[in-house]
């Protein structure tokens, strides 16, 4: 019941943010931020004692019965810790969003919360068909935020973002029909449920394609080379609180998707495919890190290093051992800190310089020393600095590949020597080197206030917890990661 | 039991430079003097006490656990701090001549913007390289080994400023990253075997399940020797050392000659098990050590730099230990860590005297006569010039001497290894000589002015004591750290010896004859085309980055550049011409016209009456 609760509260408070707008263009914020809060609440609730099998809540109804579609939703460690994410993300880009929008509030926080709910639901949907809804949930408040509040280019990479995702959407959408046509033409049963989906019987070859189906949706989400060419730009374009959600949360939709759907629901299948998934891992690790270090723009650097962060994911998730799985659930979590935070760092540049163009910063730090202390960390966080969530991420992910496969690990480890170049010219170009800004009278630049550093502190610190002692959420999710069949130790 | 206030050992630096940051530059220069250098004295005095405790209990190995790091599918390592003899001598020299630096530092620093940033700093990367030393686990040395690398990063670009610091911090950590990399691999490869990162756990695995020599623990150990070059600047991964000298110079002493450049002498020195088995490894290990020895050594005799001298004689220095680690002289290699880390300590804080007395002026033939004017440095500077050259009865002579005798009994042609090193120790005798008398004498330099005071001055006397006595109780402190191969054994009999210990003093000697007394020797060759592109070859430091800017550096900047706009996403912009071009195709058969359209129907029908004709 719970579930639902929080997803009806994301919804409901996205609806009422749009009306409340006629009121006061200020009231939207507020809406957002008490339904965050009604959210959290639900959320605390739910994160009780799981029971044996490790699920903290469920919730089944019918919807439509008679193609076996039903509202079916289940809370399970995994779950658990990307919802937490993607709430905590949630607050993080409403108070991005909090100075920076200005028009059309209320249809803004609409979108926003809508995004966000239908994340929890691709989150926590264990009936195919709702979980595809949700998926398309997301999609179109996301298309939204990119196109109308974007920067100067923002209905190419609205239109981009939103084909992309689109097309292999029907790819996913034609895999669900045609599992659930199989299951049907075997079992007898026509059903769109998850469980049942998971004892399904299906030739190899159909496996497989179908399987293919699914992978395409979600390595397009995640996204891995070749297919991220829409991330860029999305990201680019995308406001603030857009980045923020974009980068934080819904590339994890592809990642979970993966561990949710592919790797149970086709064993056979992956495992045959791994090797492929992996080194589309590994080549996305150098590829996208190579091409963060081409960037002139702040934050189309950041996207390129989002895919090659992510790159390590579908690497470690096709390694299938233990460690490499539960690293890189640590590396989604991580991430999602991570590139939020240098996000969220570009948008303040962005609102100062009225620029992203790292040619014409410089010597910030001068101007702004806690922007360039807190800048500092997040470039050490994404340079995969020990002692901070991102290195458990990779090291663990790096560590579980290697007995798998030698190359690829090696392949995949000179990502981490090109993640220190692109991070420290981003560090060097932005802040440090002699002042691009022009002297102190010349232009107002403000430094980070109490507020700014609050949210940044905040997600600092998670990153440091997750670096020192990820043991809760590597406990959070074990009963998810030993449940996949096959994964050994 | 003081042993188990180890924790605070590394906590009081962090403490130091959590203080520091939160302040954000609110603190005075005084109280940022006080807590940045307090907290690293405070910790020296904690692990003096420890260290007694320590001894008085006989040296048997002490480990203390913090928490456990992780646990994931059966690789859970633990923050445990672990002491025995090497990473005691290790603690005391980090703590020691760390706490005489920061000294030295809240004087050479005053006044400068970024105080309390500098400290804060400097007190994390004396936490970083503490964790580093007493990590019991690989992973926690990992944890330190990076955090070093950021803080020295961070230190070389100080001055962040001026764009050729940043990139000088930048190349550091990027080359050191390289090594890094070979590093982890070798961790991965480690637990792949050996299912454990514990350094002890590991150390008996590797006995026991390589008794026999494998390539698979060759391999190991050549990858951390990987890590072990990057760290501690030997060839190949050498060429960022003199160029980390942007940073300031308390932080070359600290950080570039004393602690984290050793690094890679303690990894090899704490993993000695794994290299005890390979043998090939071993000799990798020796000859990387003669090569950077030798190199940088003949580097040095040419720099005009006071501090890229010193540079390059550090990197000639932890030549000599990786050498000694090489031939198994592992207590030599760590007692030479130990007197090197007093005197090149003192040298660089000496020069740090000198390049603020002189207006941050760095060029050594810009100086002259200084020795009236700048009396403490010049002792100071004498002293650990002396050391440097390995002098009898200095402390670098004892660690130096013990190095090159146990070369010569190493069993792969010791006595090449001997010959090079020897050659090598004339050099470095010559290039100290000059060093002093360029800077301190012949014709004396205008504007000078002795800003050191008492916490300037006092550091430098303290560890001049030290690079002089050091090597009379030095060995009695790293003794019985490592298993040697035979220190005891290396024989004091017959004319090496003699030969080995002479080399400095005819070093200095000729140093004295050129540099000081300017006779100037085969004057007629000097002047040679040759013998001056030779010198601007050795200037360069053998041309390694030219080398490297060509293979690797331009290439990598080459292909970024041509491909900054992401030739996949140019794949995907064809779909969309192709598009749009199917489109301008079909919206040309709009005309609108009637006669068109019928004609096109007419058209369509008649082929499809085909097409099922053919079919029927």
């Amino acid at each position: 019941m719970s579930i639902l609760g929080l997803i009806f509260f994301l919804l409901a408070g996205g609806m009422l943010a749009w009306v409340s707008q006629r009121i006061s263009e200020e009231l939207p914020r507020w809406m957002a931020l008490a339904s965050l809060f009604a959210s959290v609440f639900f959320l605390f609730y739910l994160a009780d004692e799981p029971n044996s099998a490790g699920i903290f809540s469920e919730y089944n109804a019918p919807w439509i019965d008679r193609f076996g579609i039903s509202f079916s939703f289940v809370m399970d460690g995994l779950s658990l810790a990307l919802v937490a994410l993607t709430i905590f993300l949630g607050f993080i880009s409403v108070y991005a969003a909090w100075r920076q929008i200005k028009e059309r509030t209320g249809f803004f926080y609409f979108n926003l919360l809508w995004t966000l709910a239908g994340v929890v639901g691709v989150f926590t949907a264990f009936d195919l068909f709702l979980f595809f809804f949700f998926w398309e949930v997301m999609l179109i408040p996301m298309y939204f935020l990119i196109a109308i509040w974007g920067h100067e280019n923002k209905s190419y990479a609205a239109l981009k973002f939103f084909l992309f995702t689109q097309i292999s959407g029907l790819f996913l959408l034609a895999a669900i029909v045609a599992l659930a046509y199989f299951n049907y033409s075997s079992s007898g049963e026509l059903t769109f449920n998850y469980f049942r989906l998971l004892e399904a019987n299906l030739p190899g070859n159909i496996e497989y394609l179908l399987m293919l189906g699914f992978f395409i949706a979600f390595v397009v989400k995640l996204p891995a080379a070749p297919f991220h060419t829409w991330l860029p730009d999305a990201h680019t374009q995308a406001p603030t609180a857009g980045s923020v959600i974009l980068a934080g949360i819904l590339l994890k939709t592809g990642a979970y998707g993966l561990l949710r759907f592919v790797i149970p629901l086709f064993p056979e299948a992956s495992m045959d495919f791994r090797w492929f998934a992996m080194a589309l891992g590994a080549f996305s690790v150098v590829y996208g890190g190579y091409l963060a270090y081409s960037q002139s723009d702040f934050k189309r650097l950041v996207a390129y290093s989002s895919i090659s962060h992510m790159g390590f994911v579908l690497l470690g998730i096709f390694a299938w051992n233990q460690m490499a799985i539960q690293g890189s659930i640590v590396q989604m979590v991580a991430h999602g800190f991570s590139s939020a935070a240098l996000f969220m760092m570009a948008g303040e540049l962005q609102d100062r310089l009225h620029t992203r163009d790292m040619a014409k910063m410089g010597g910030i730090w001068m101007r702004a020393p806690r922007m360039g202390a807190t800048a500092l960390f997040f470039v050490a966080a994404s340079l995969g600095m020990p002692g901070l969530g991102t290195f458990v991420g990779e090291f663990l992910i790096l560590m579980g590949v290697f007995k798998v496969d030698i190359f690829l690990t090696i392949v995949a480890a000179l990502g981490i020597i090109i993640a220190a170049v692109y991070s420290l010219v981003l560090m060097q170009k932005t802040f440090q080197g002699s002042s691009a800004v022009g002297r102190p009278e010349d232009i107002s630049f403000p430094d980070f206030g109490i507020r700014e550093m609050q949210a940044m502190l905040v997600m600092a610190i998670a990153l440091i917890i997750l670096g020192v002692y990820p043991q809760p959420l590597l406990d959070l999710t074990l009963p998810f990661v030993d449940g996949l069949e096959g994964v050994g130790r | 039991m003081s042993m188990d206030l180890l924790w605070l050992v590394p906590i009081l630096p962090l403490l130091g430079s959590a203080i520091l940051i939160s302040s954000q530059g609110r603190l005075g220069q005084t109280a940022a003097a006080l807590v940045g250098s307090g907290s690293v004295v405070l910790s020296a005095f904690v692990a003096l006490l420890v260290g007694i405790d320590f001894l008085a209990q006989g040296g048997v190995p002490y480990s203390l656990k913090m928490w456990e790091w992780m646990d994931v599918g059966g690789f859970n390592p633990a923050f445990t701090l672990y002491l025995d003899g090497l990473s005691l001598v290790m603690v005391s020299v980090i703590t020691g001549v760390g706490s005489l630096i920061h000294i030295y530092a809240t004087g050479y620093m005053a006044g400068e913007e970024g105080y309390a940033r500098f400290f804060a700093y400097m007190n994390l990367f004396v936490f970083a390289m503490l964790m580093l030393v007493l990590g019991d686990n690989l992973l926690v040395l990992y944890l330190g080994w990076e955090g070093v690398g950021l803080c020295s990063y961070l230190l070389i670009g100080f001055y962040h400023q001026d764009a050729a610091n940043g990139l000088a911090a930048r190349k550091a950590f990027v080359v050191t990253r390289v090594g890094d990399t070979a590093m982890a691999l070798g961790l991965f490869l480690l637990f792949r075997e050996l299912g454990s990162l514990e350094i002890q756990e590991v150390l008996v695995g590797a006995n026991n399940l390589w008794a026999g020599g494998s390539s698979i623990v060759t391999a190991i150990a050549l990858l951390l020797l990987g890590g072990a070059v990057g760290k501690s600047a030997q060839i190949p991964l050498q060429t960022w050392l003199p160029d980390a000298m942007a940073g300031p110079t308390p932080v070359s002493a600290l950080i570039h000659a004393a602690t984290m450049v050793t690094a890679g002498v303690y990894l090899i020195a704490r993993m000695h098990d794994v290299y005890l088995l390979s043998p090939v490894a071993q000799l990798v290990v020796a000859i990387v050590g003669l090569l950077t020895l030798f190199i940088s050594a003949f580097t040095a005799l040419v720099q005009t730099d006071i501090k890229r001298v010193l540079a390059y004689s550090t990197m000639s220095q932890i030549g000599y230990m990786f050498l000694a680690l090489g031939v198994g002289a592992w207590s030599a290699a760590v007692f030479h860590l130990m007197t090197h880390a007093f005197f090149k300590a003192l040298l660089f804080l000496a020069a740090g005297s000198v390049i603020l007395a002189m207006h941050h002026e760095q060029n050594i033939f810009r100086m002259g006569g200084l020795w009236r004017k700048l009396p403490v440095p010049f002792i100071s500077m004498l002293i650990g010039s002396a050391a440097l050259a390995a002098l009898p009865l200095t402390s670098g002579f004892y660690s130096k001497d013990l190095i090159l005798l146990t070369s010569w009994e190493y069993e792969y042609t010791g006595e090449l290894f001997w010959l090079f090193s020897a050659i090598a120790a004339f050099v470095t005798s010559l290039y100290s000589t000059r060093l002093i008398g360029v800077v301190f004498f012949g014709s004396s330099a205008s504007e000078v002015e002795d800003k050191s005071g008492l916490n300037m001055s006092l550091p430098l006397c303290i560890l001049s004591v030290l690079a002089l006595g050091g090597g009379w109780f030095g060995f009695s402190i790293v003794d019985n750290v490592l298993p040697d191969q035979g220190i005891y054994g290396v024989s004091h009999d017959g004319i090496l010896p003699l030969v080995t210990a002479g080399i400095p003093i005819v070093g200095v000697a000729f140093g004295y004859l050129i540099f000081v007394r300017k006779i100037r020797l085969f004057s007629f060759w000097r002047e040679s085309i040759l013998i001056q592109k030779l010198n601007a070859f050795l200037f360069q430091g053998w041309g390694f980055d030219t080398l490297y800017d060509r293979i690797i550096v331009s290439p990598f900047i080459r292909v970024a550049k041509a491909n900054s706009r992401d030739v996949i996403d140019r794949a995907y912009d064809f779909i969309v011409v192709l598009v749009r071009g199917a489109n301008q195709i079909f919206t040309a058969t709009q005309t609108g016209r009637l006669r068109w359209y019928a004609l096109n129907m007419a058209l369509g029908i008649s082929i499809i009456l085909l097409i099922l004709l053919e079919v029927l």
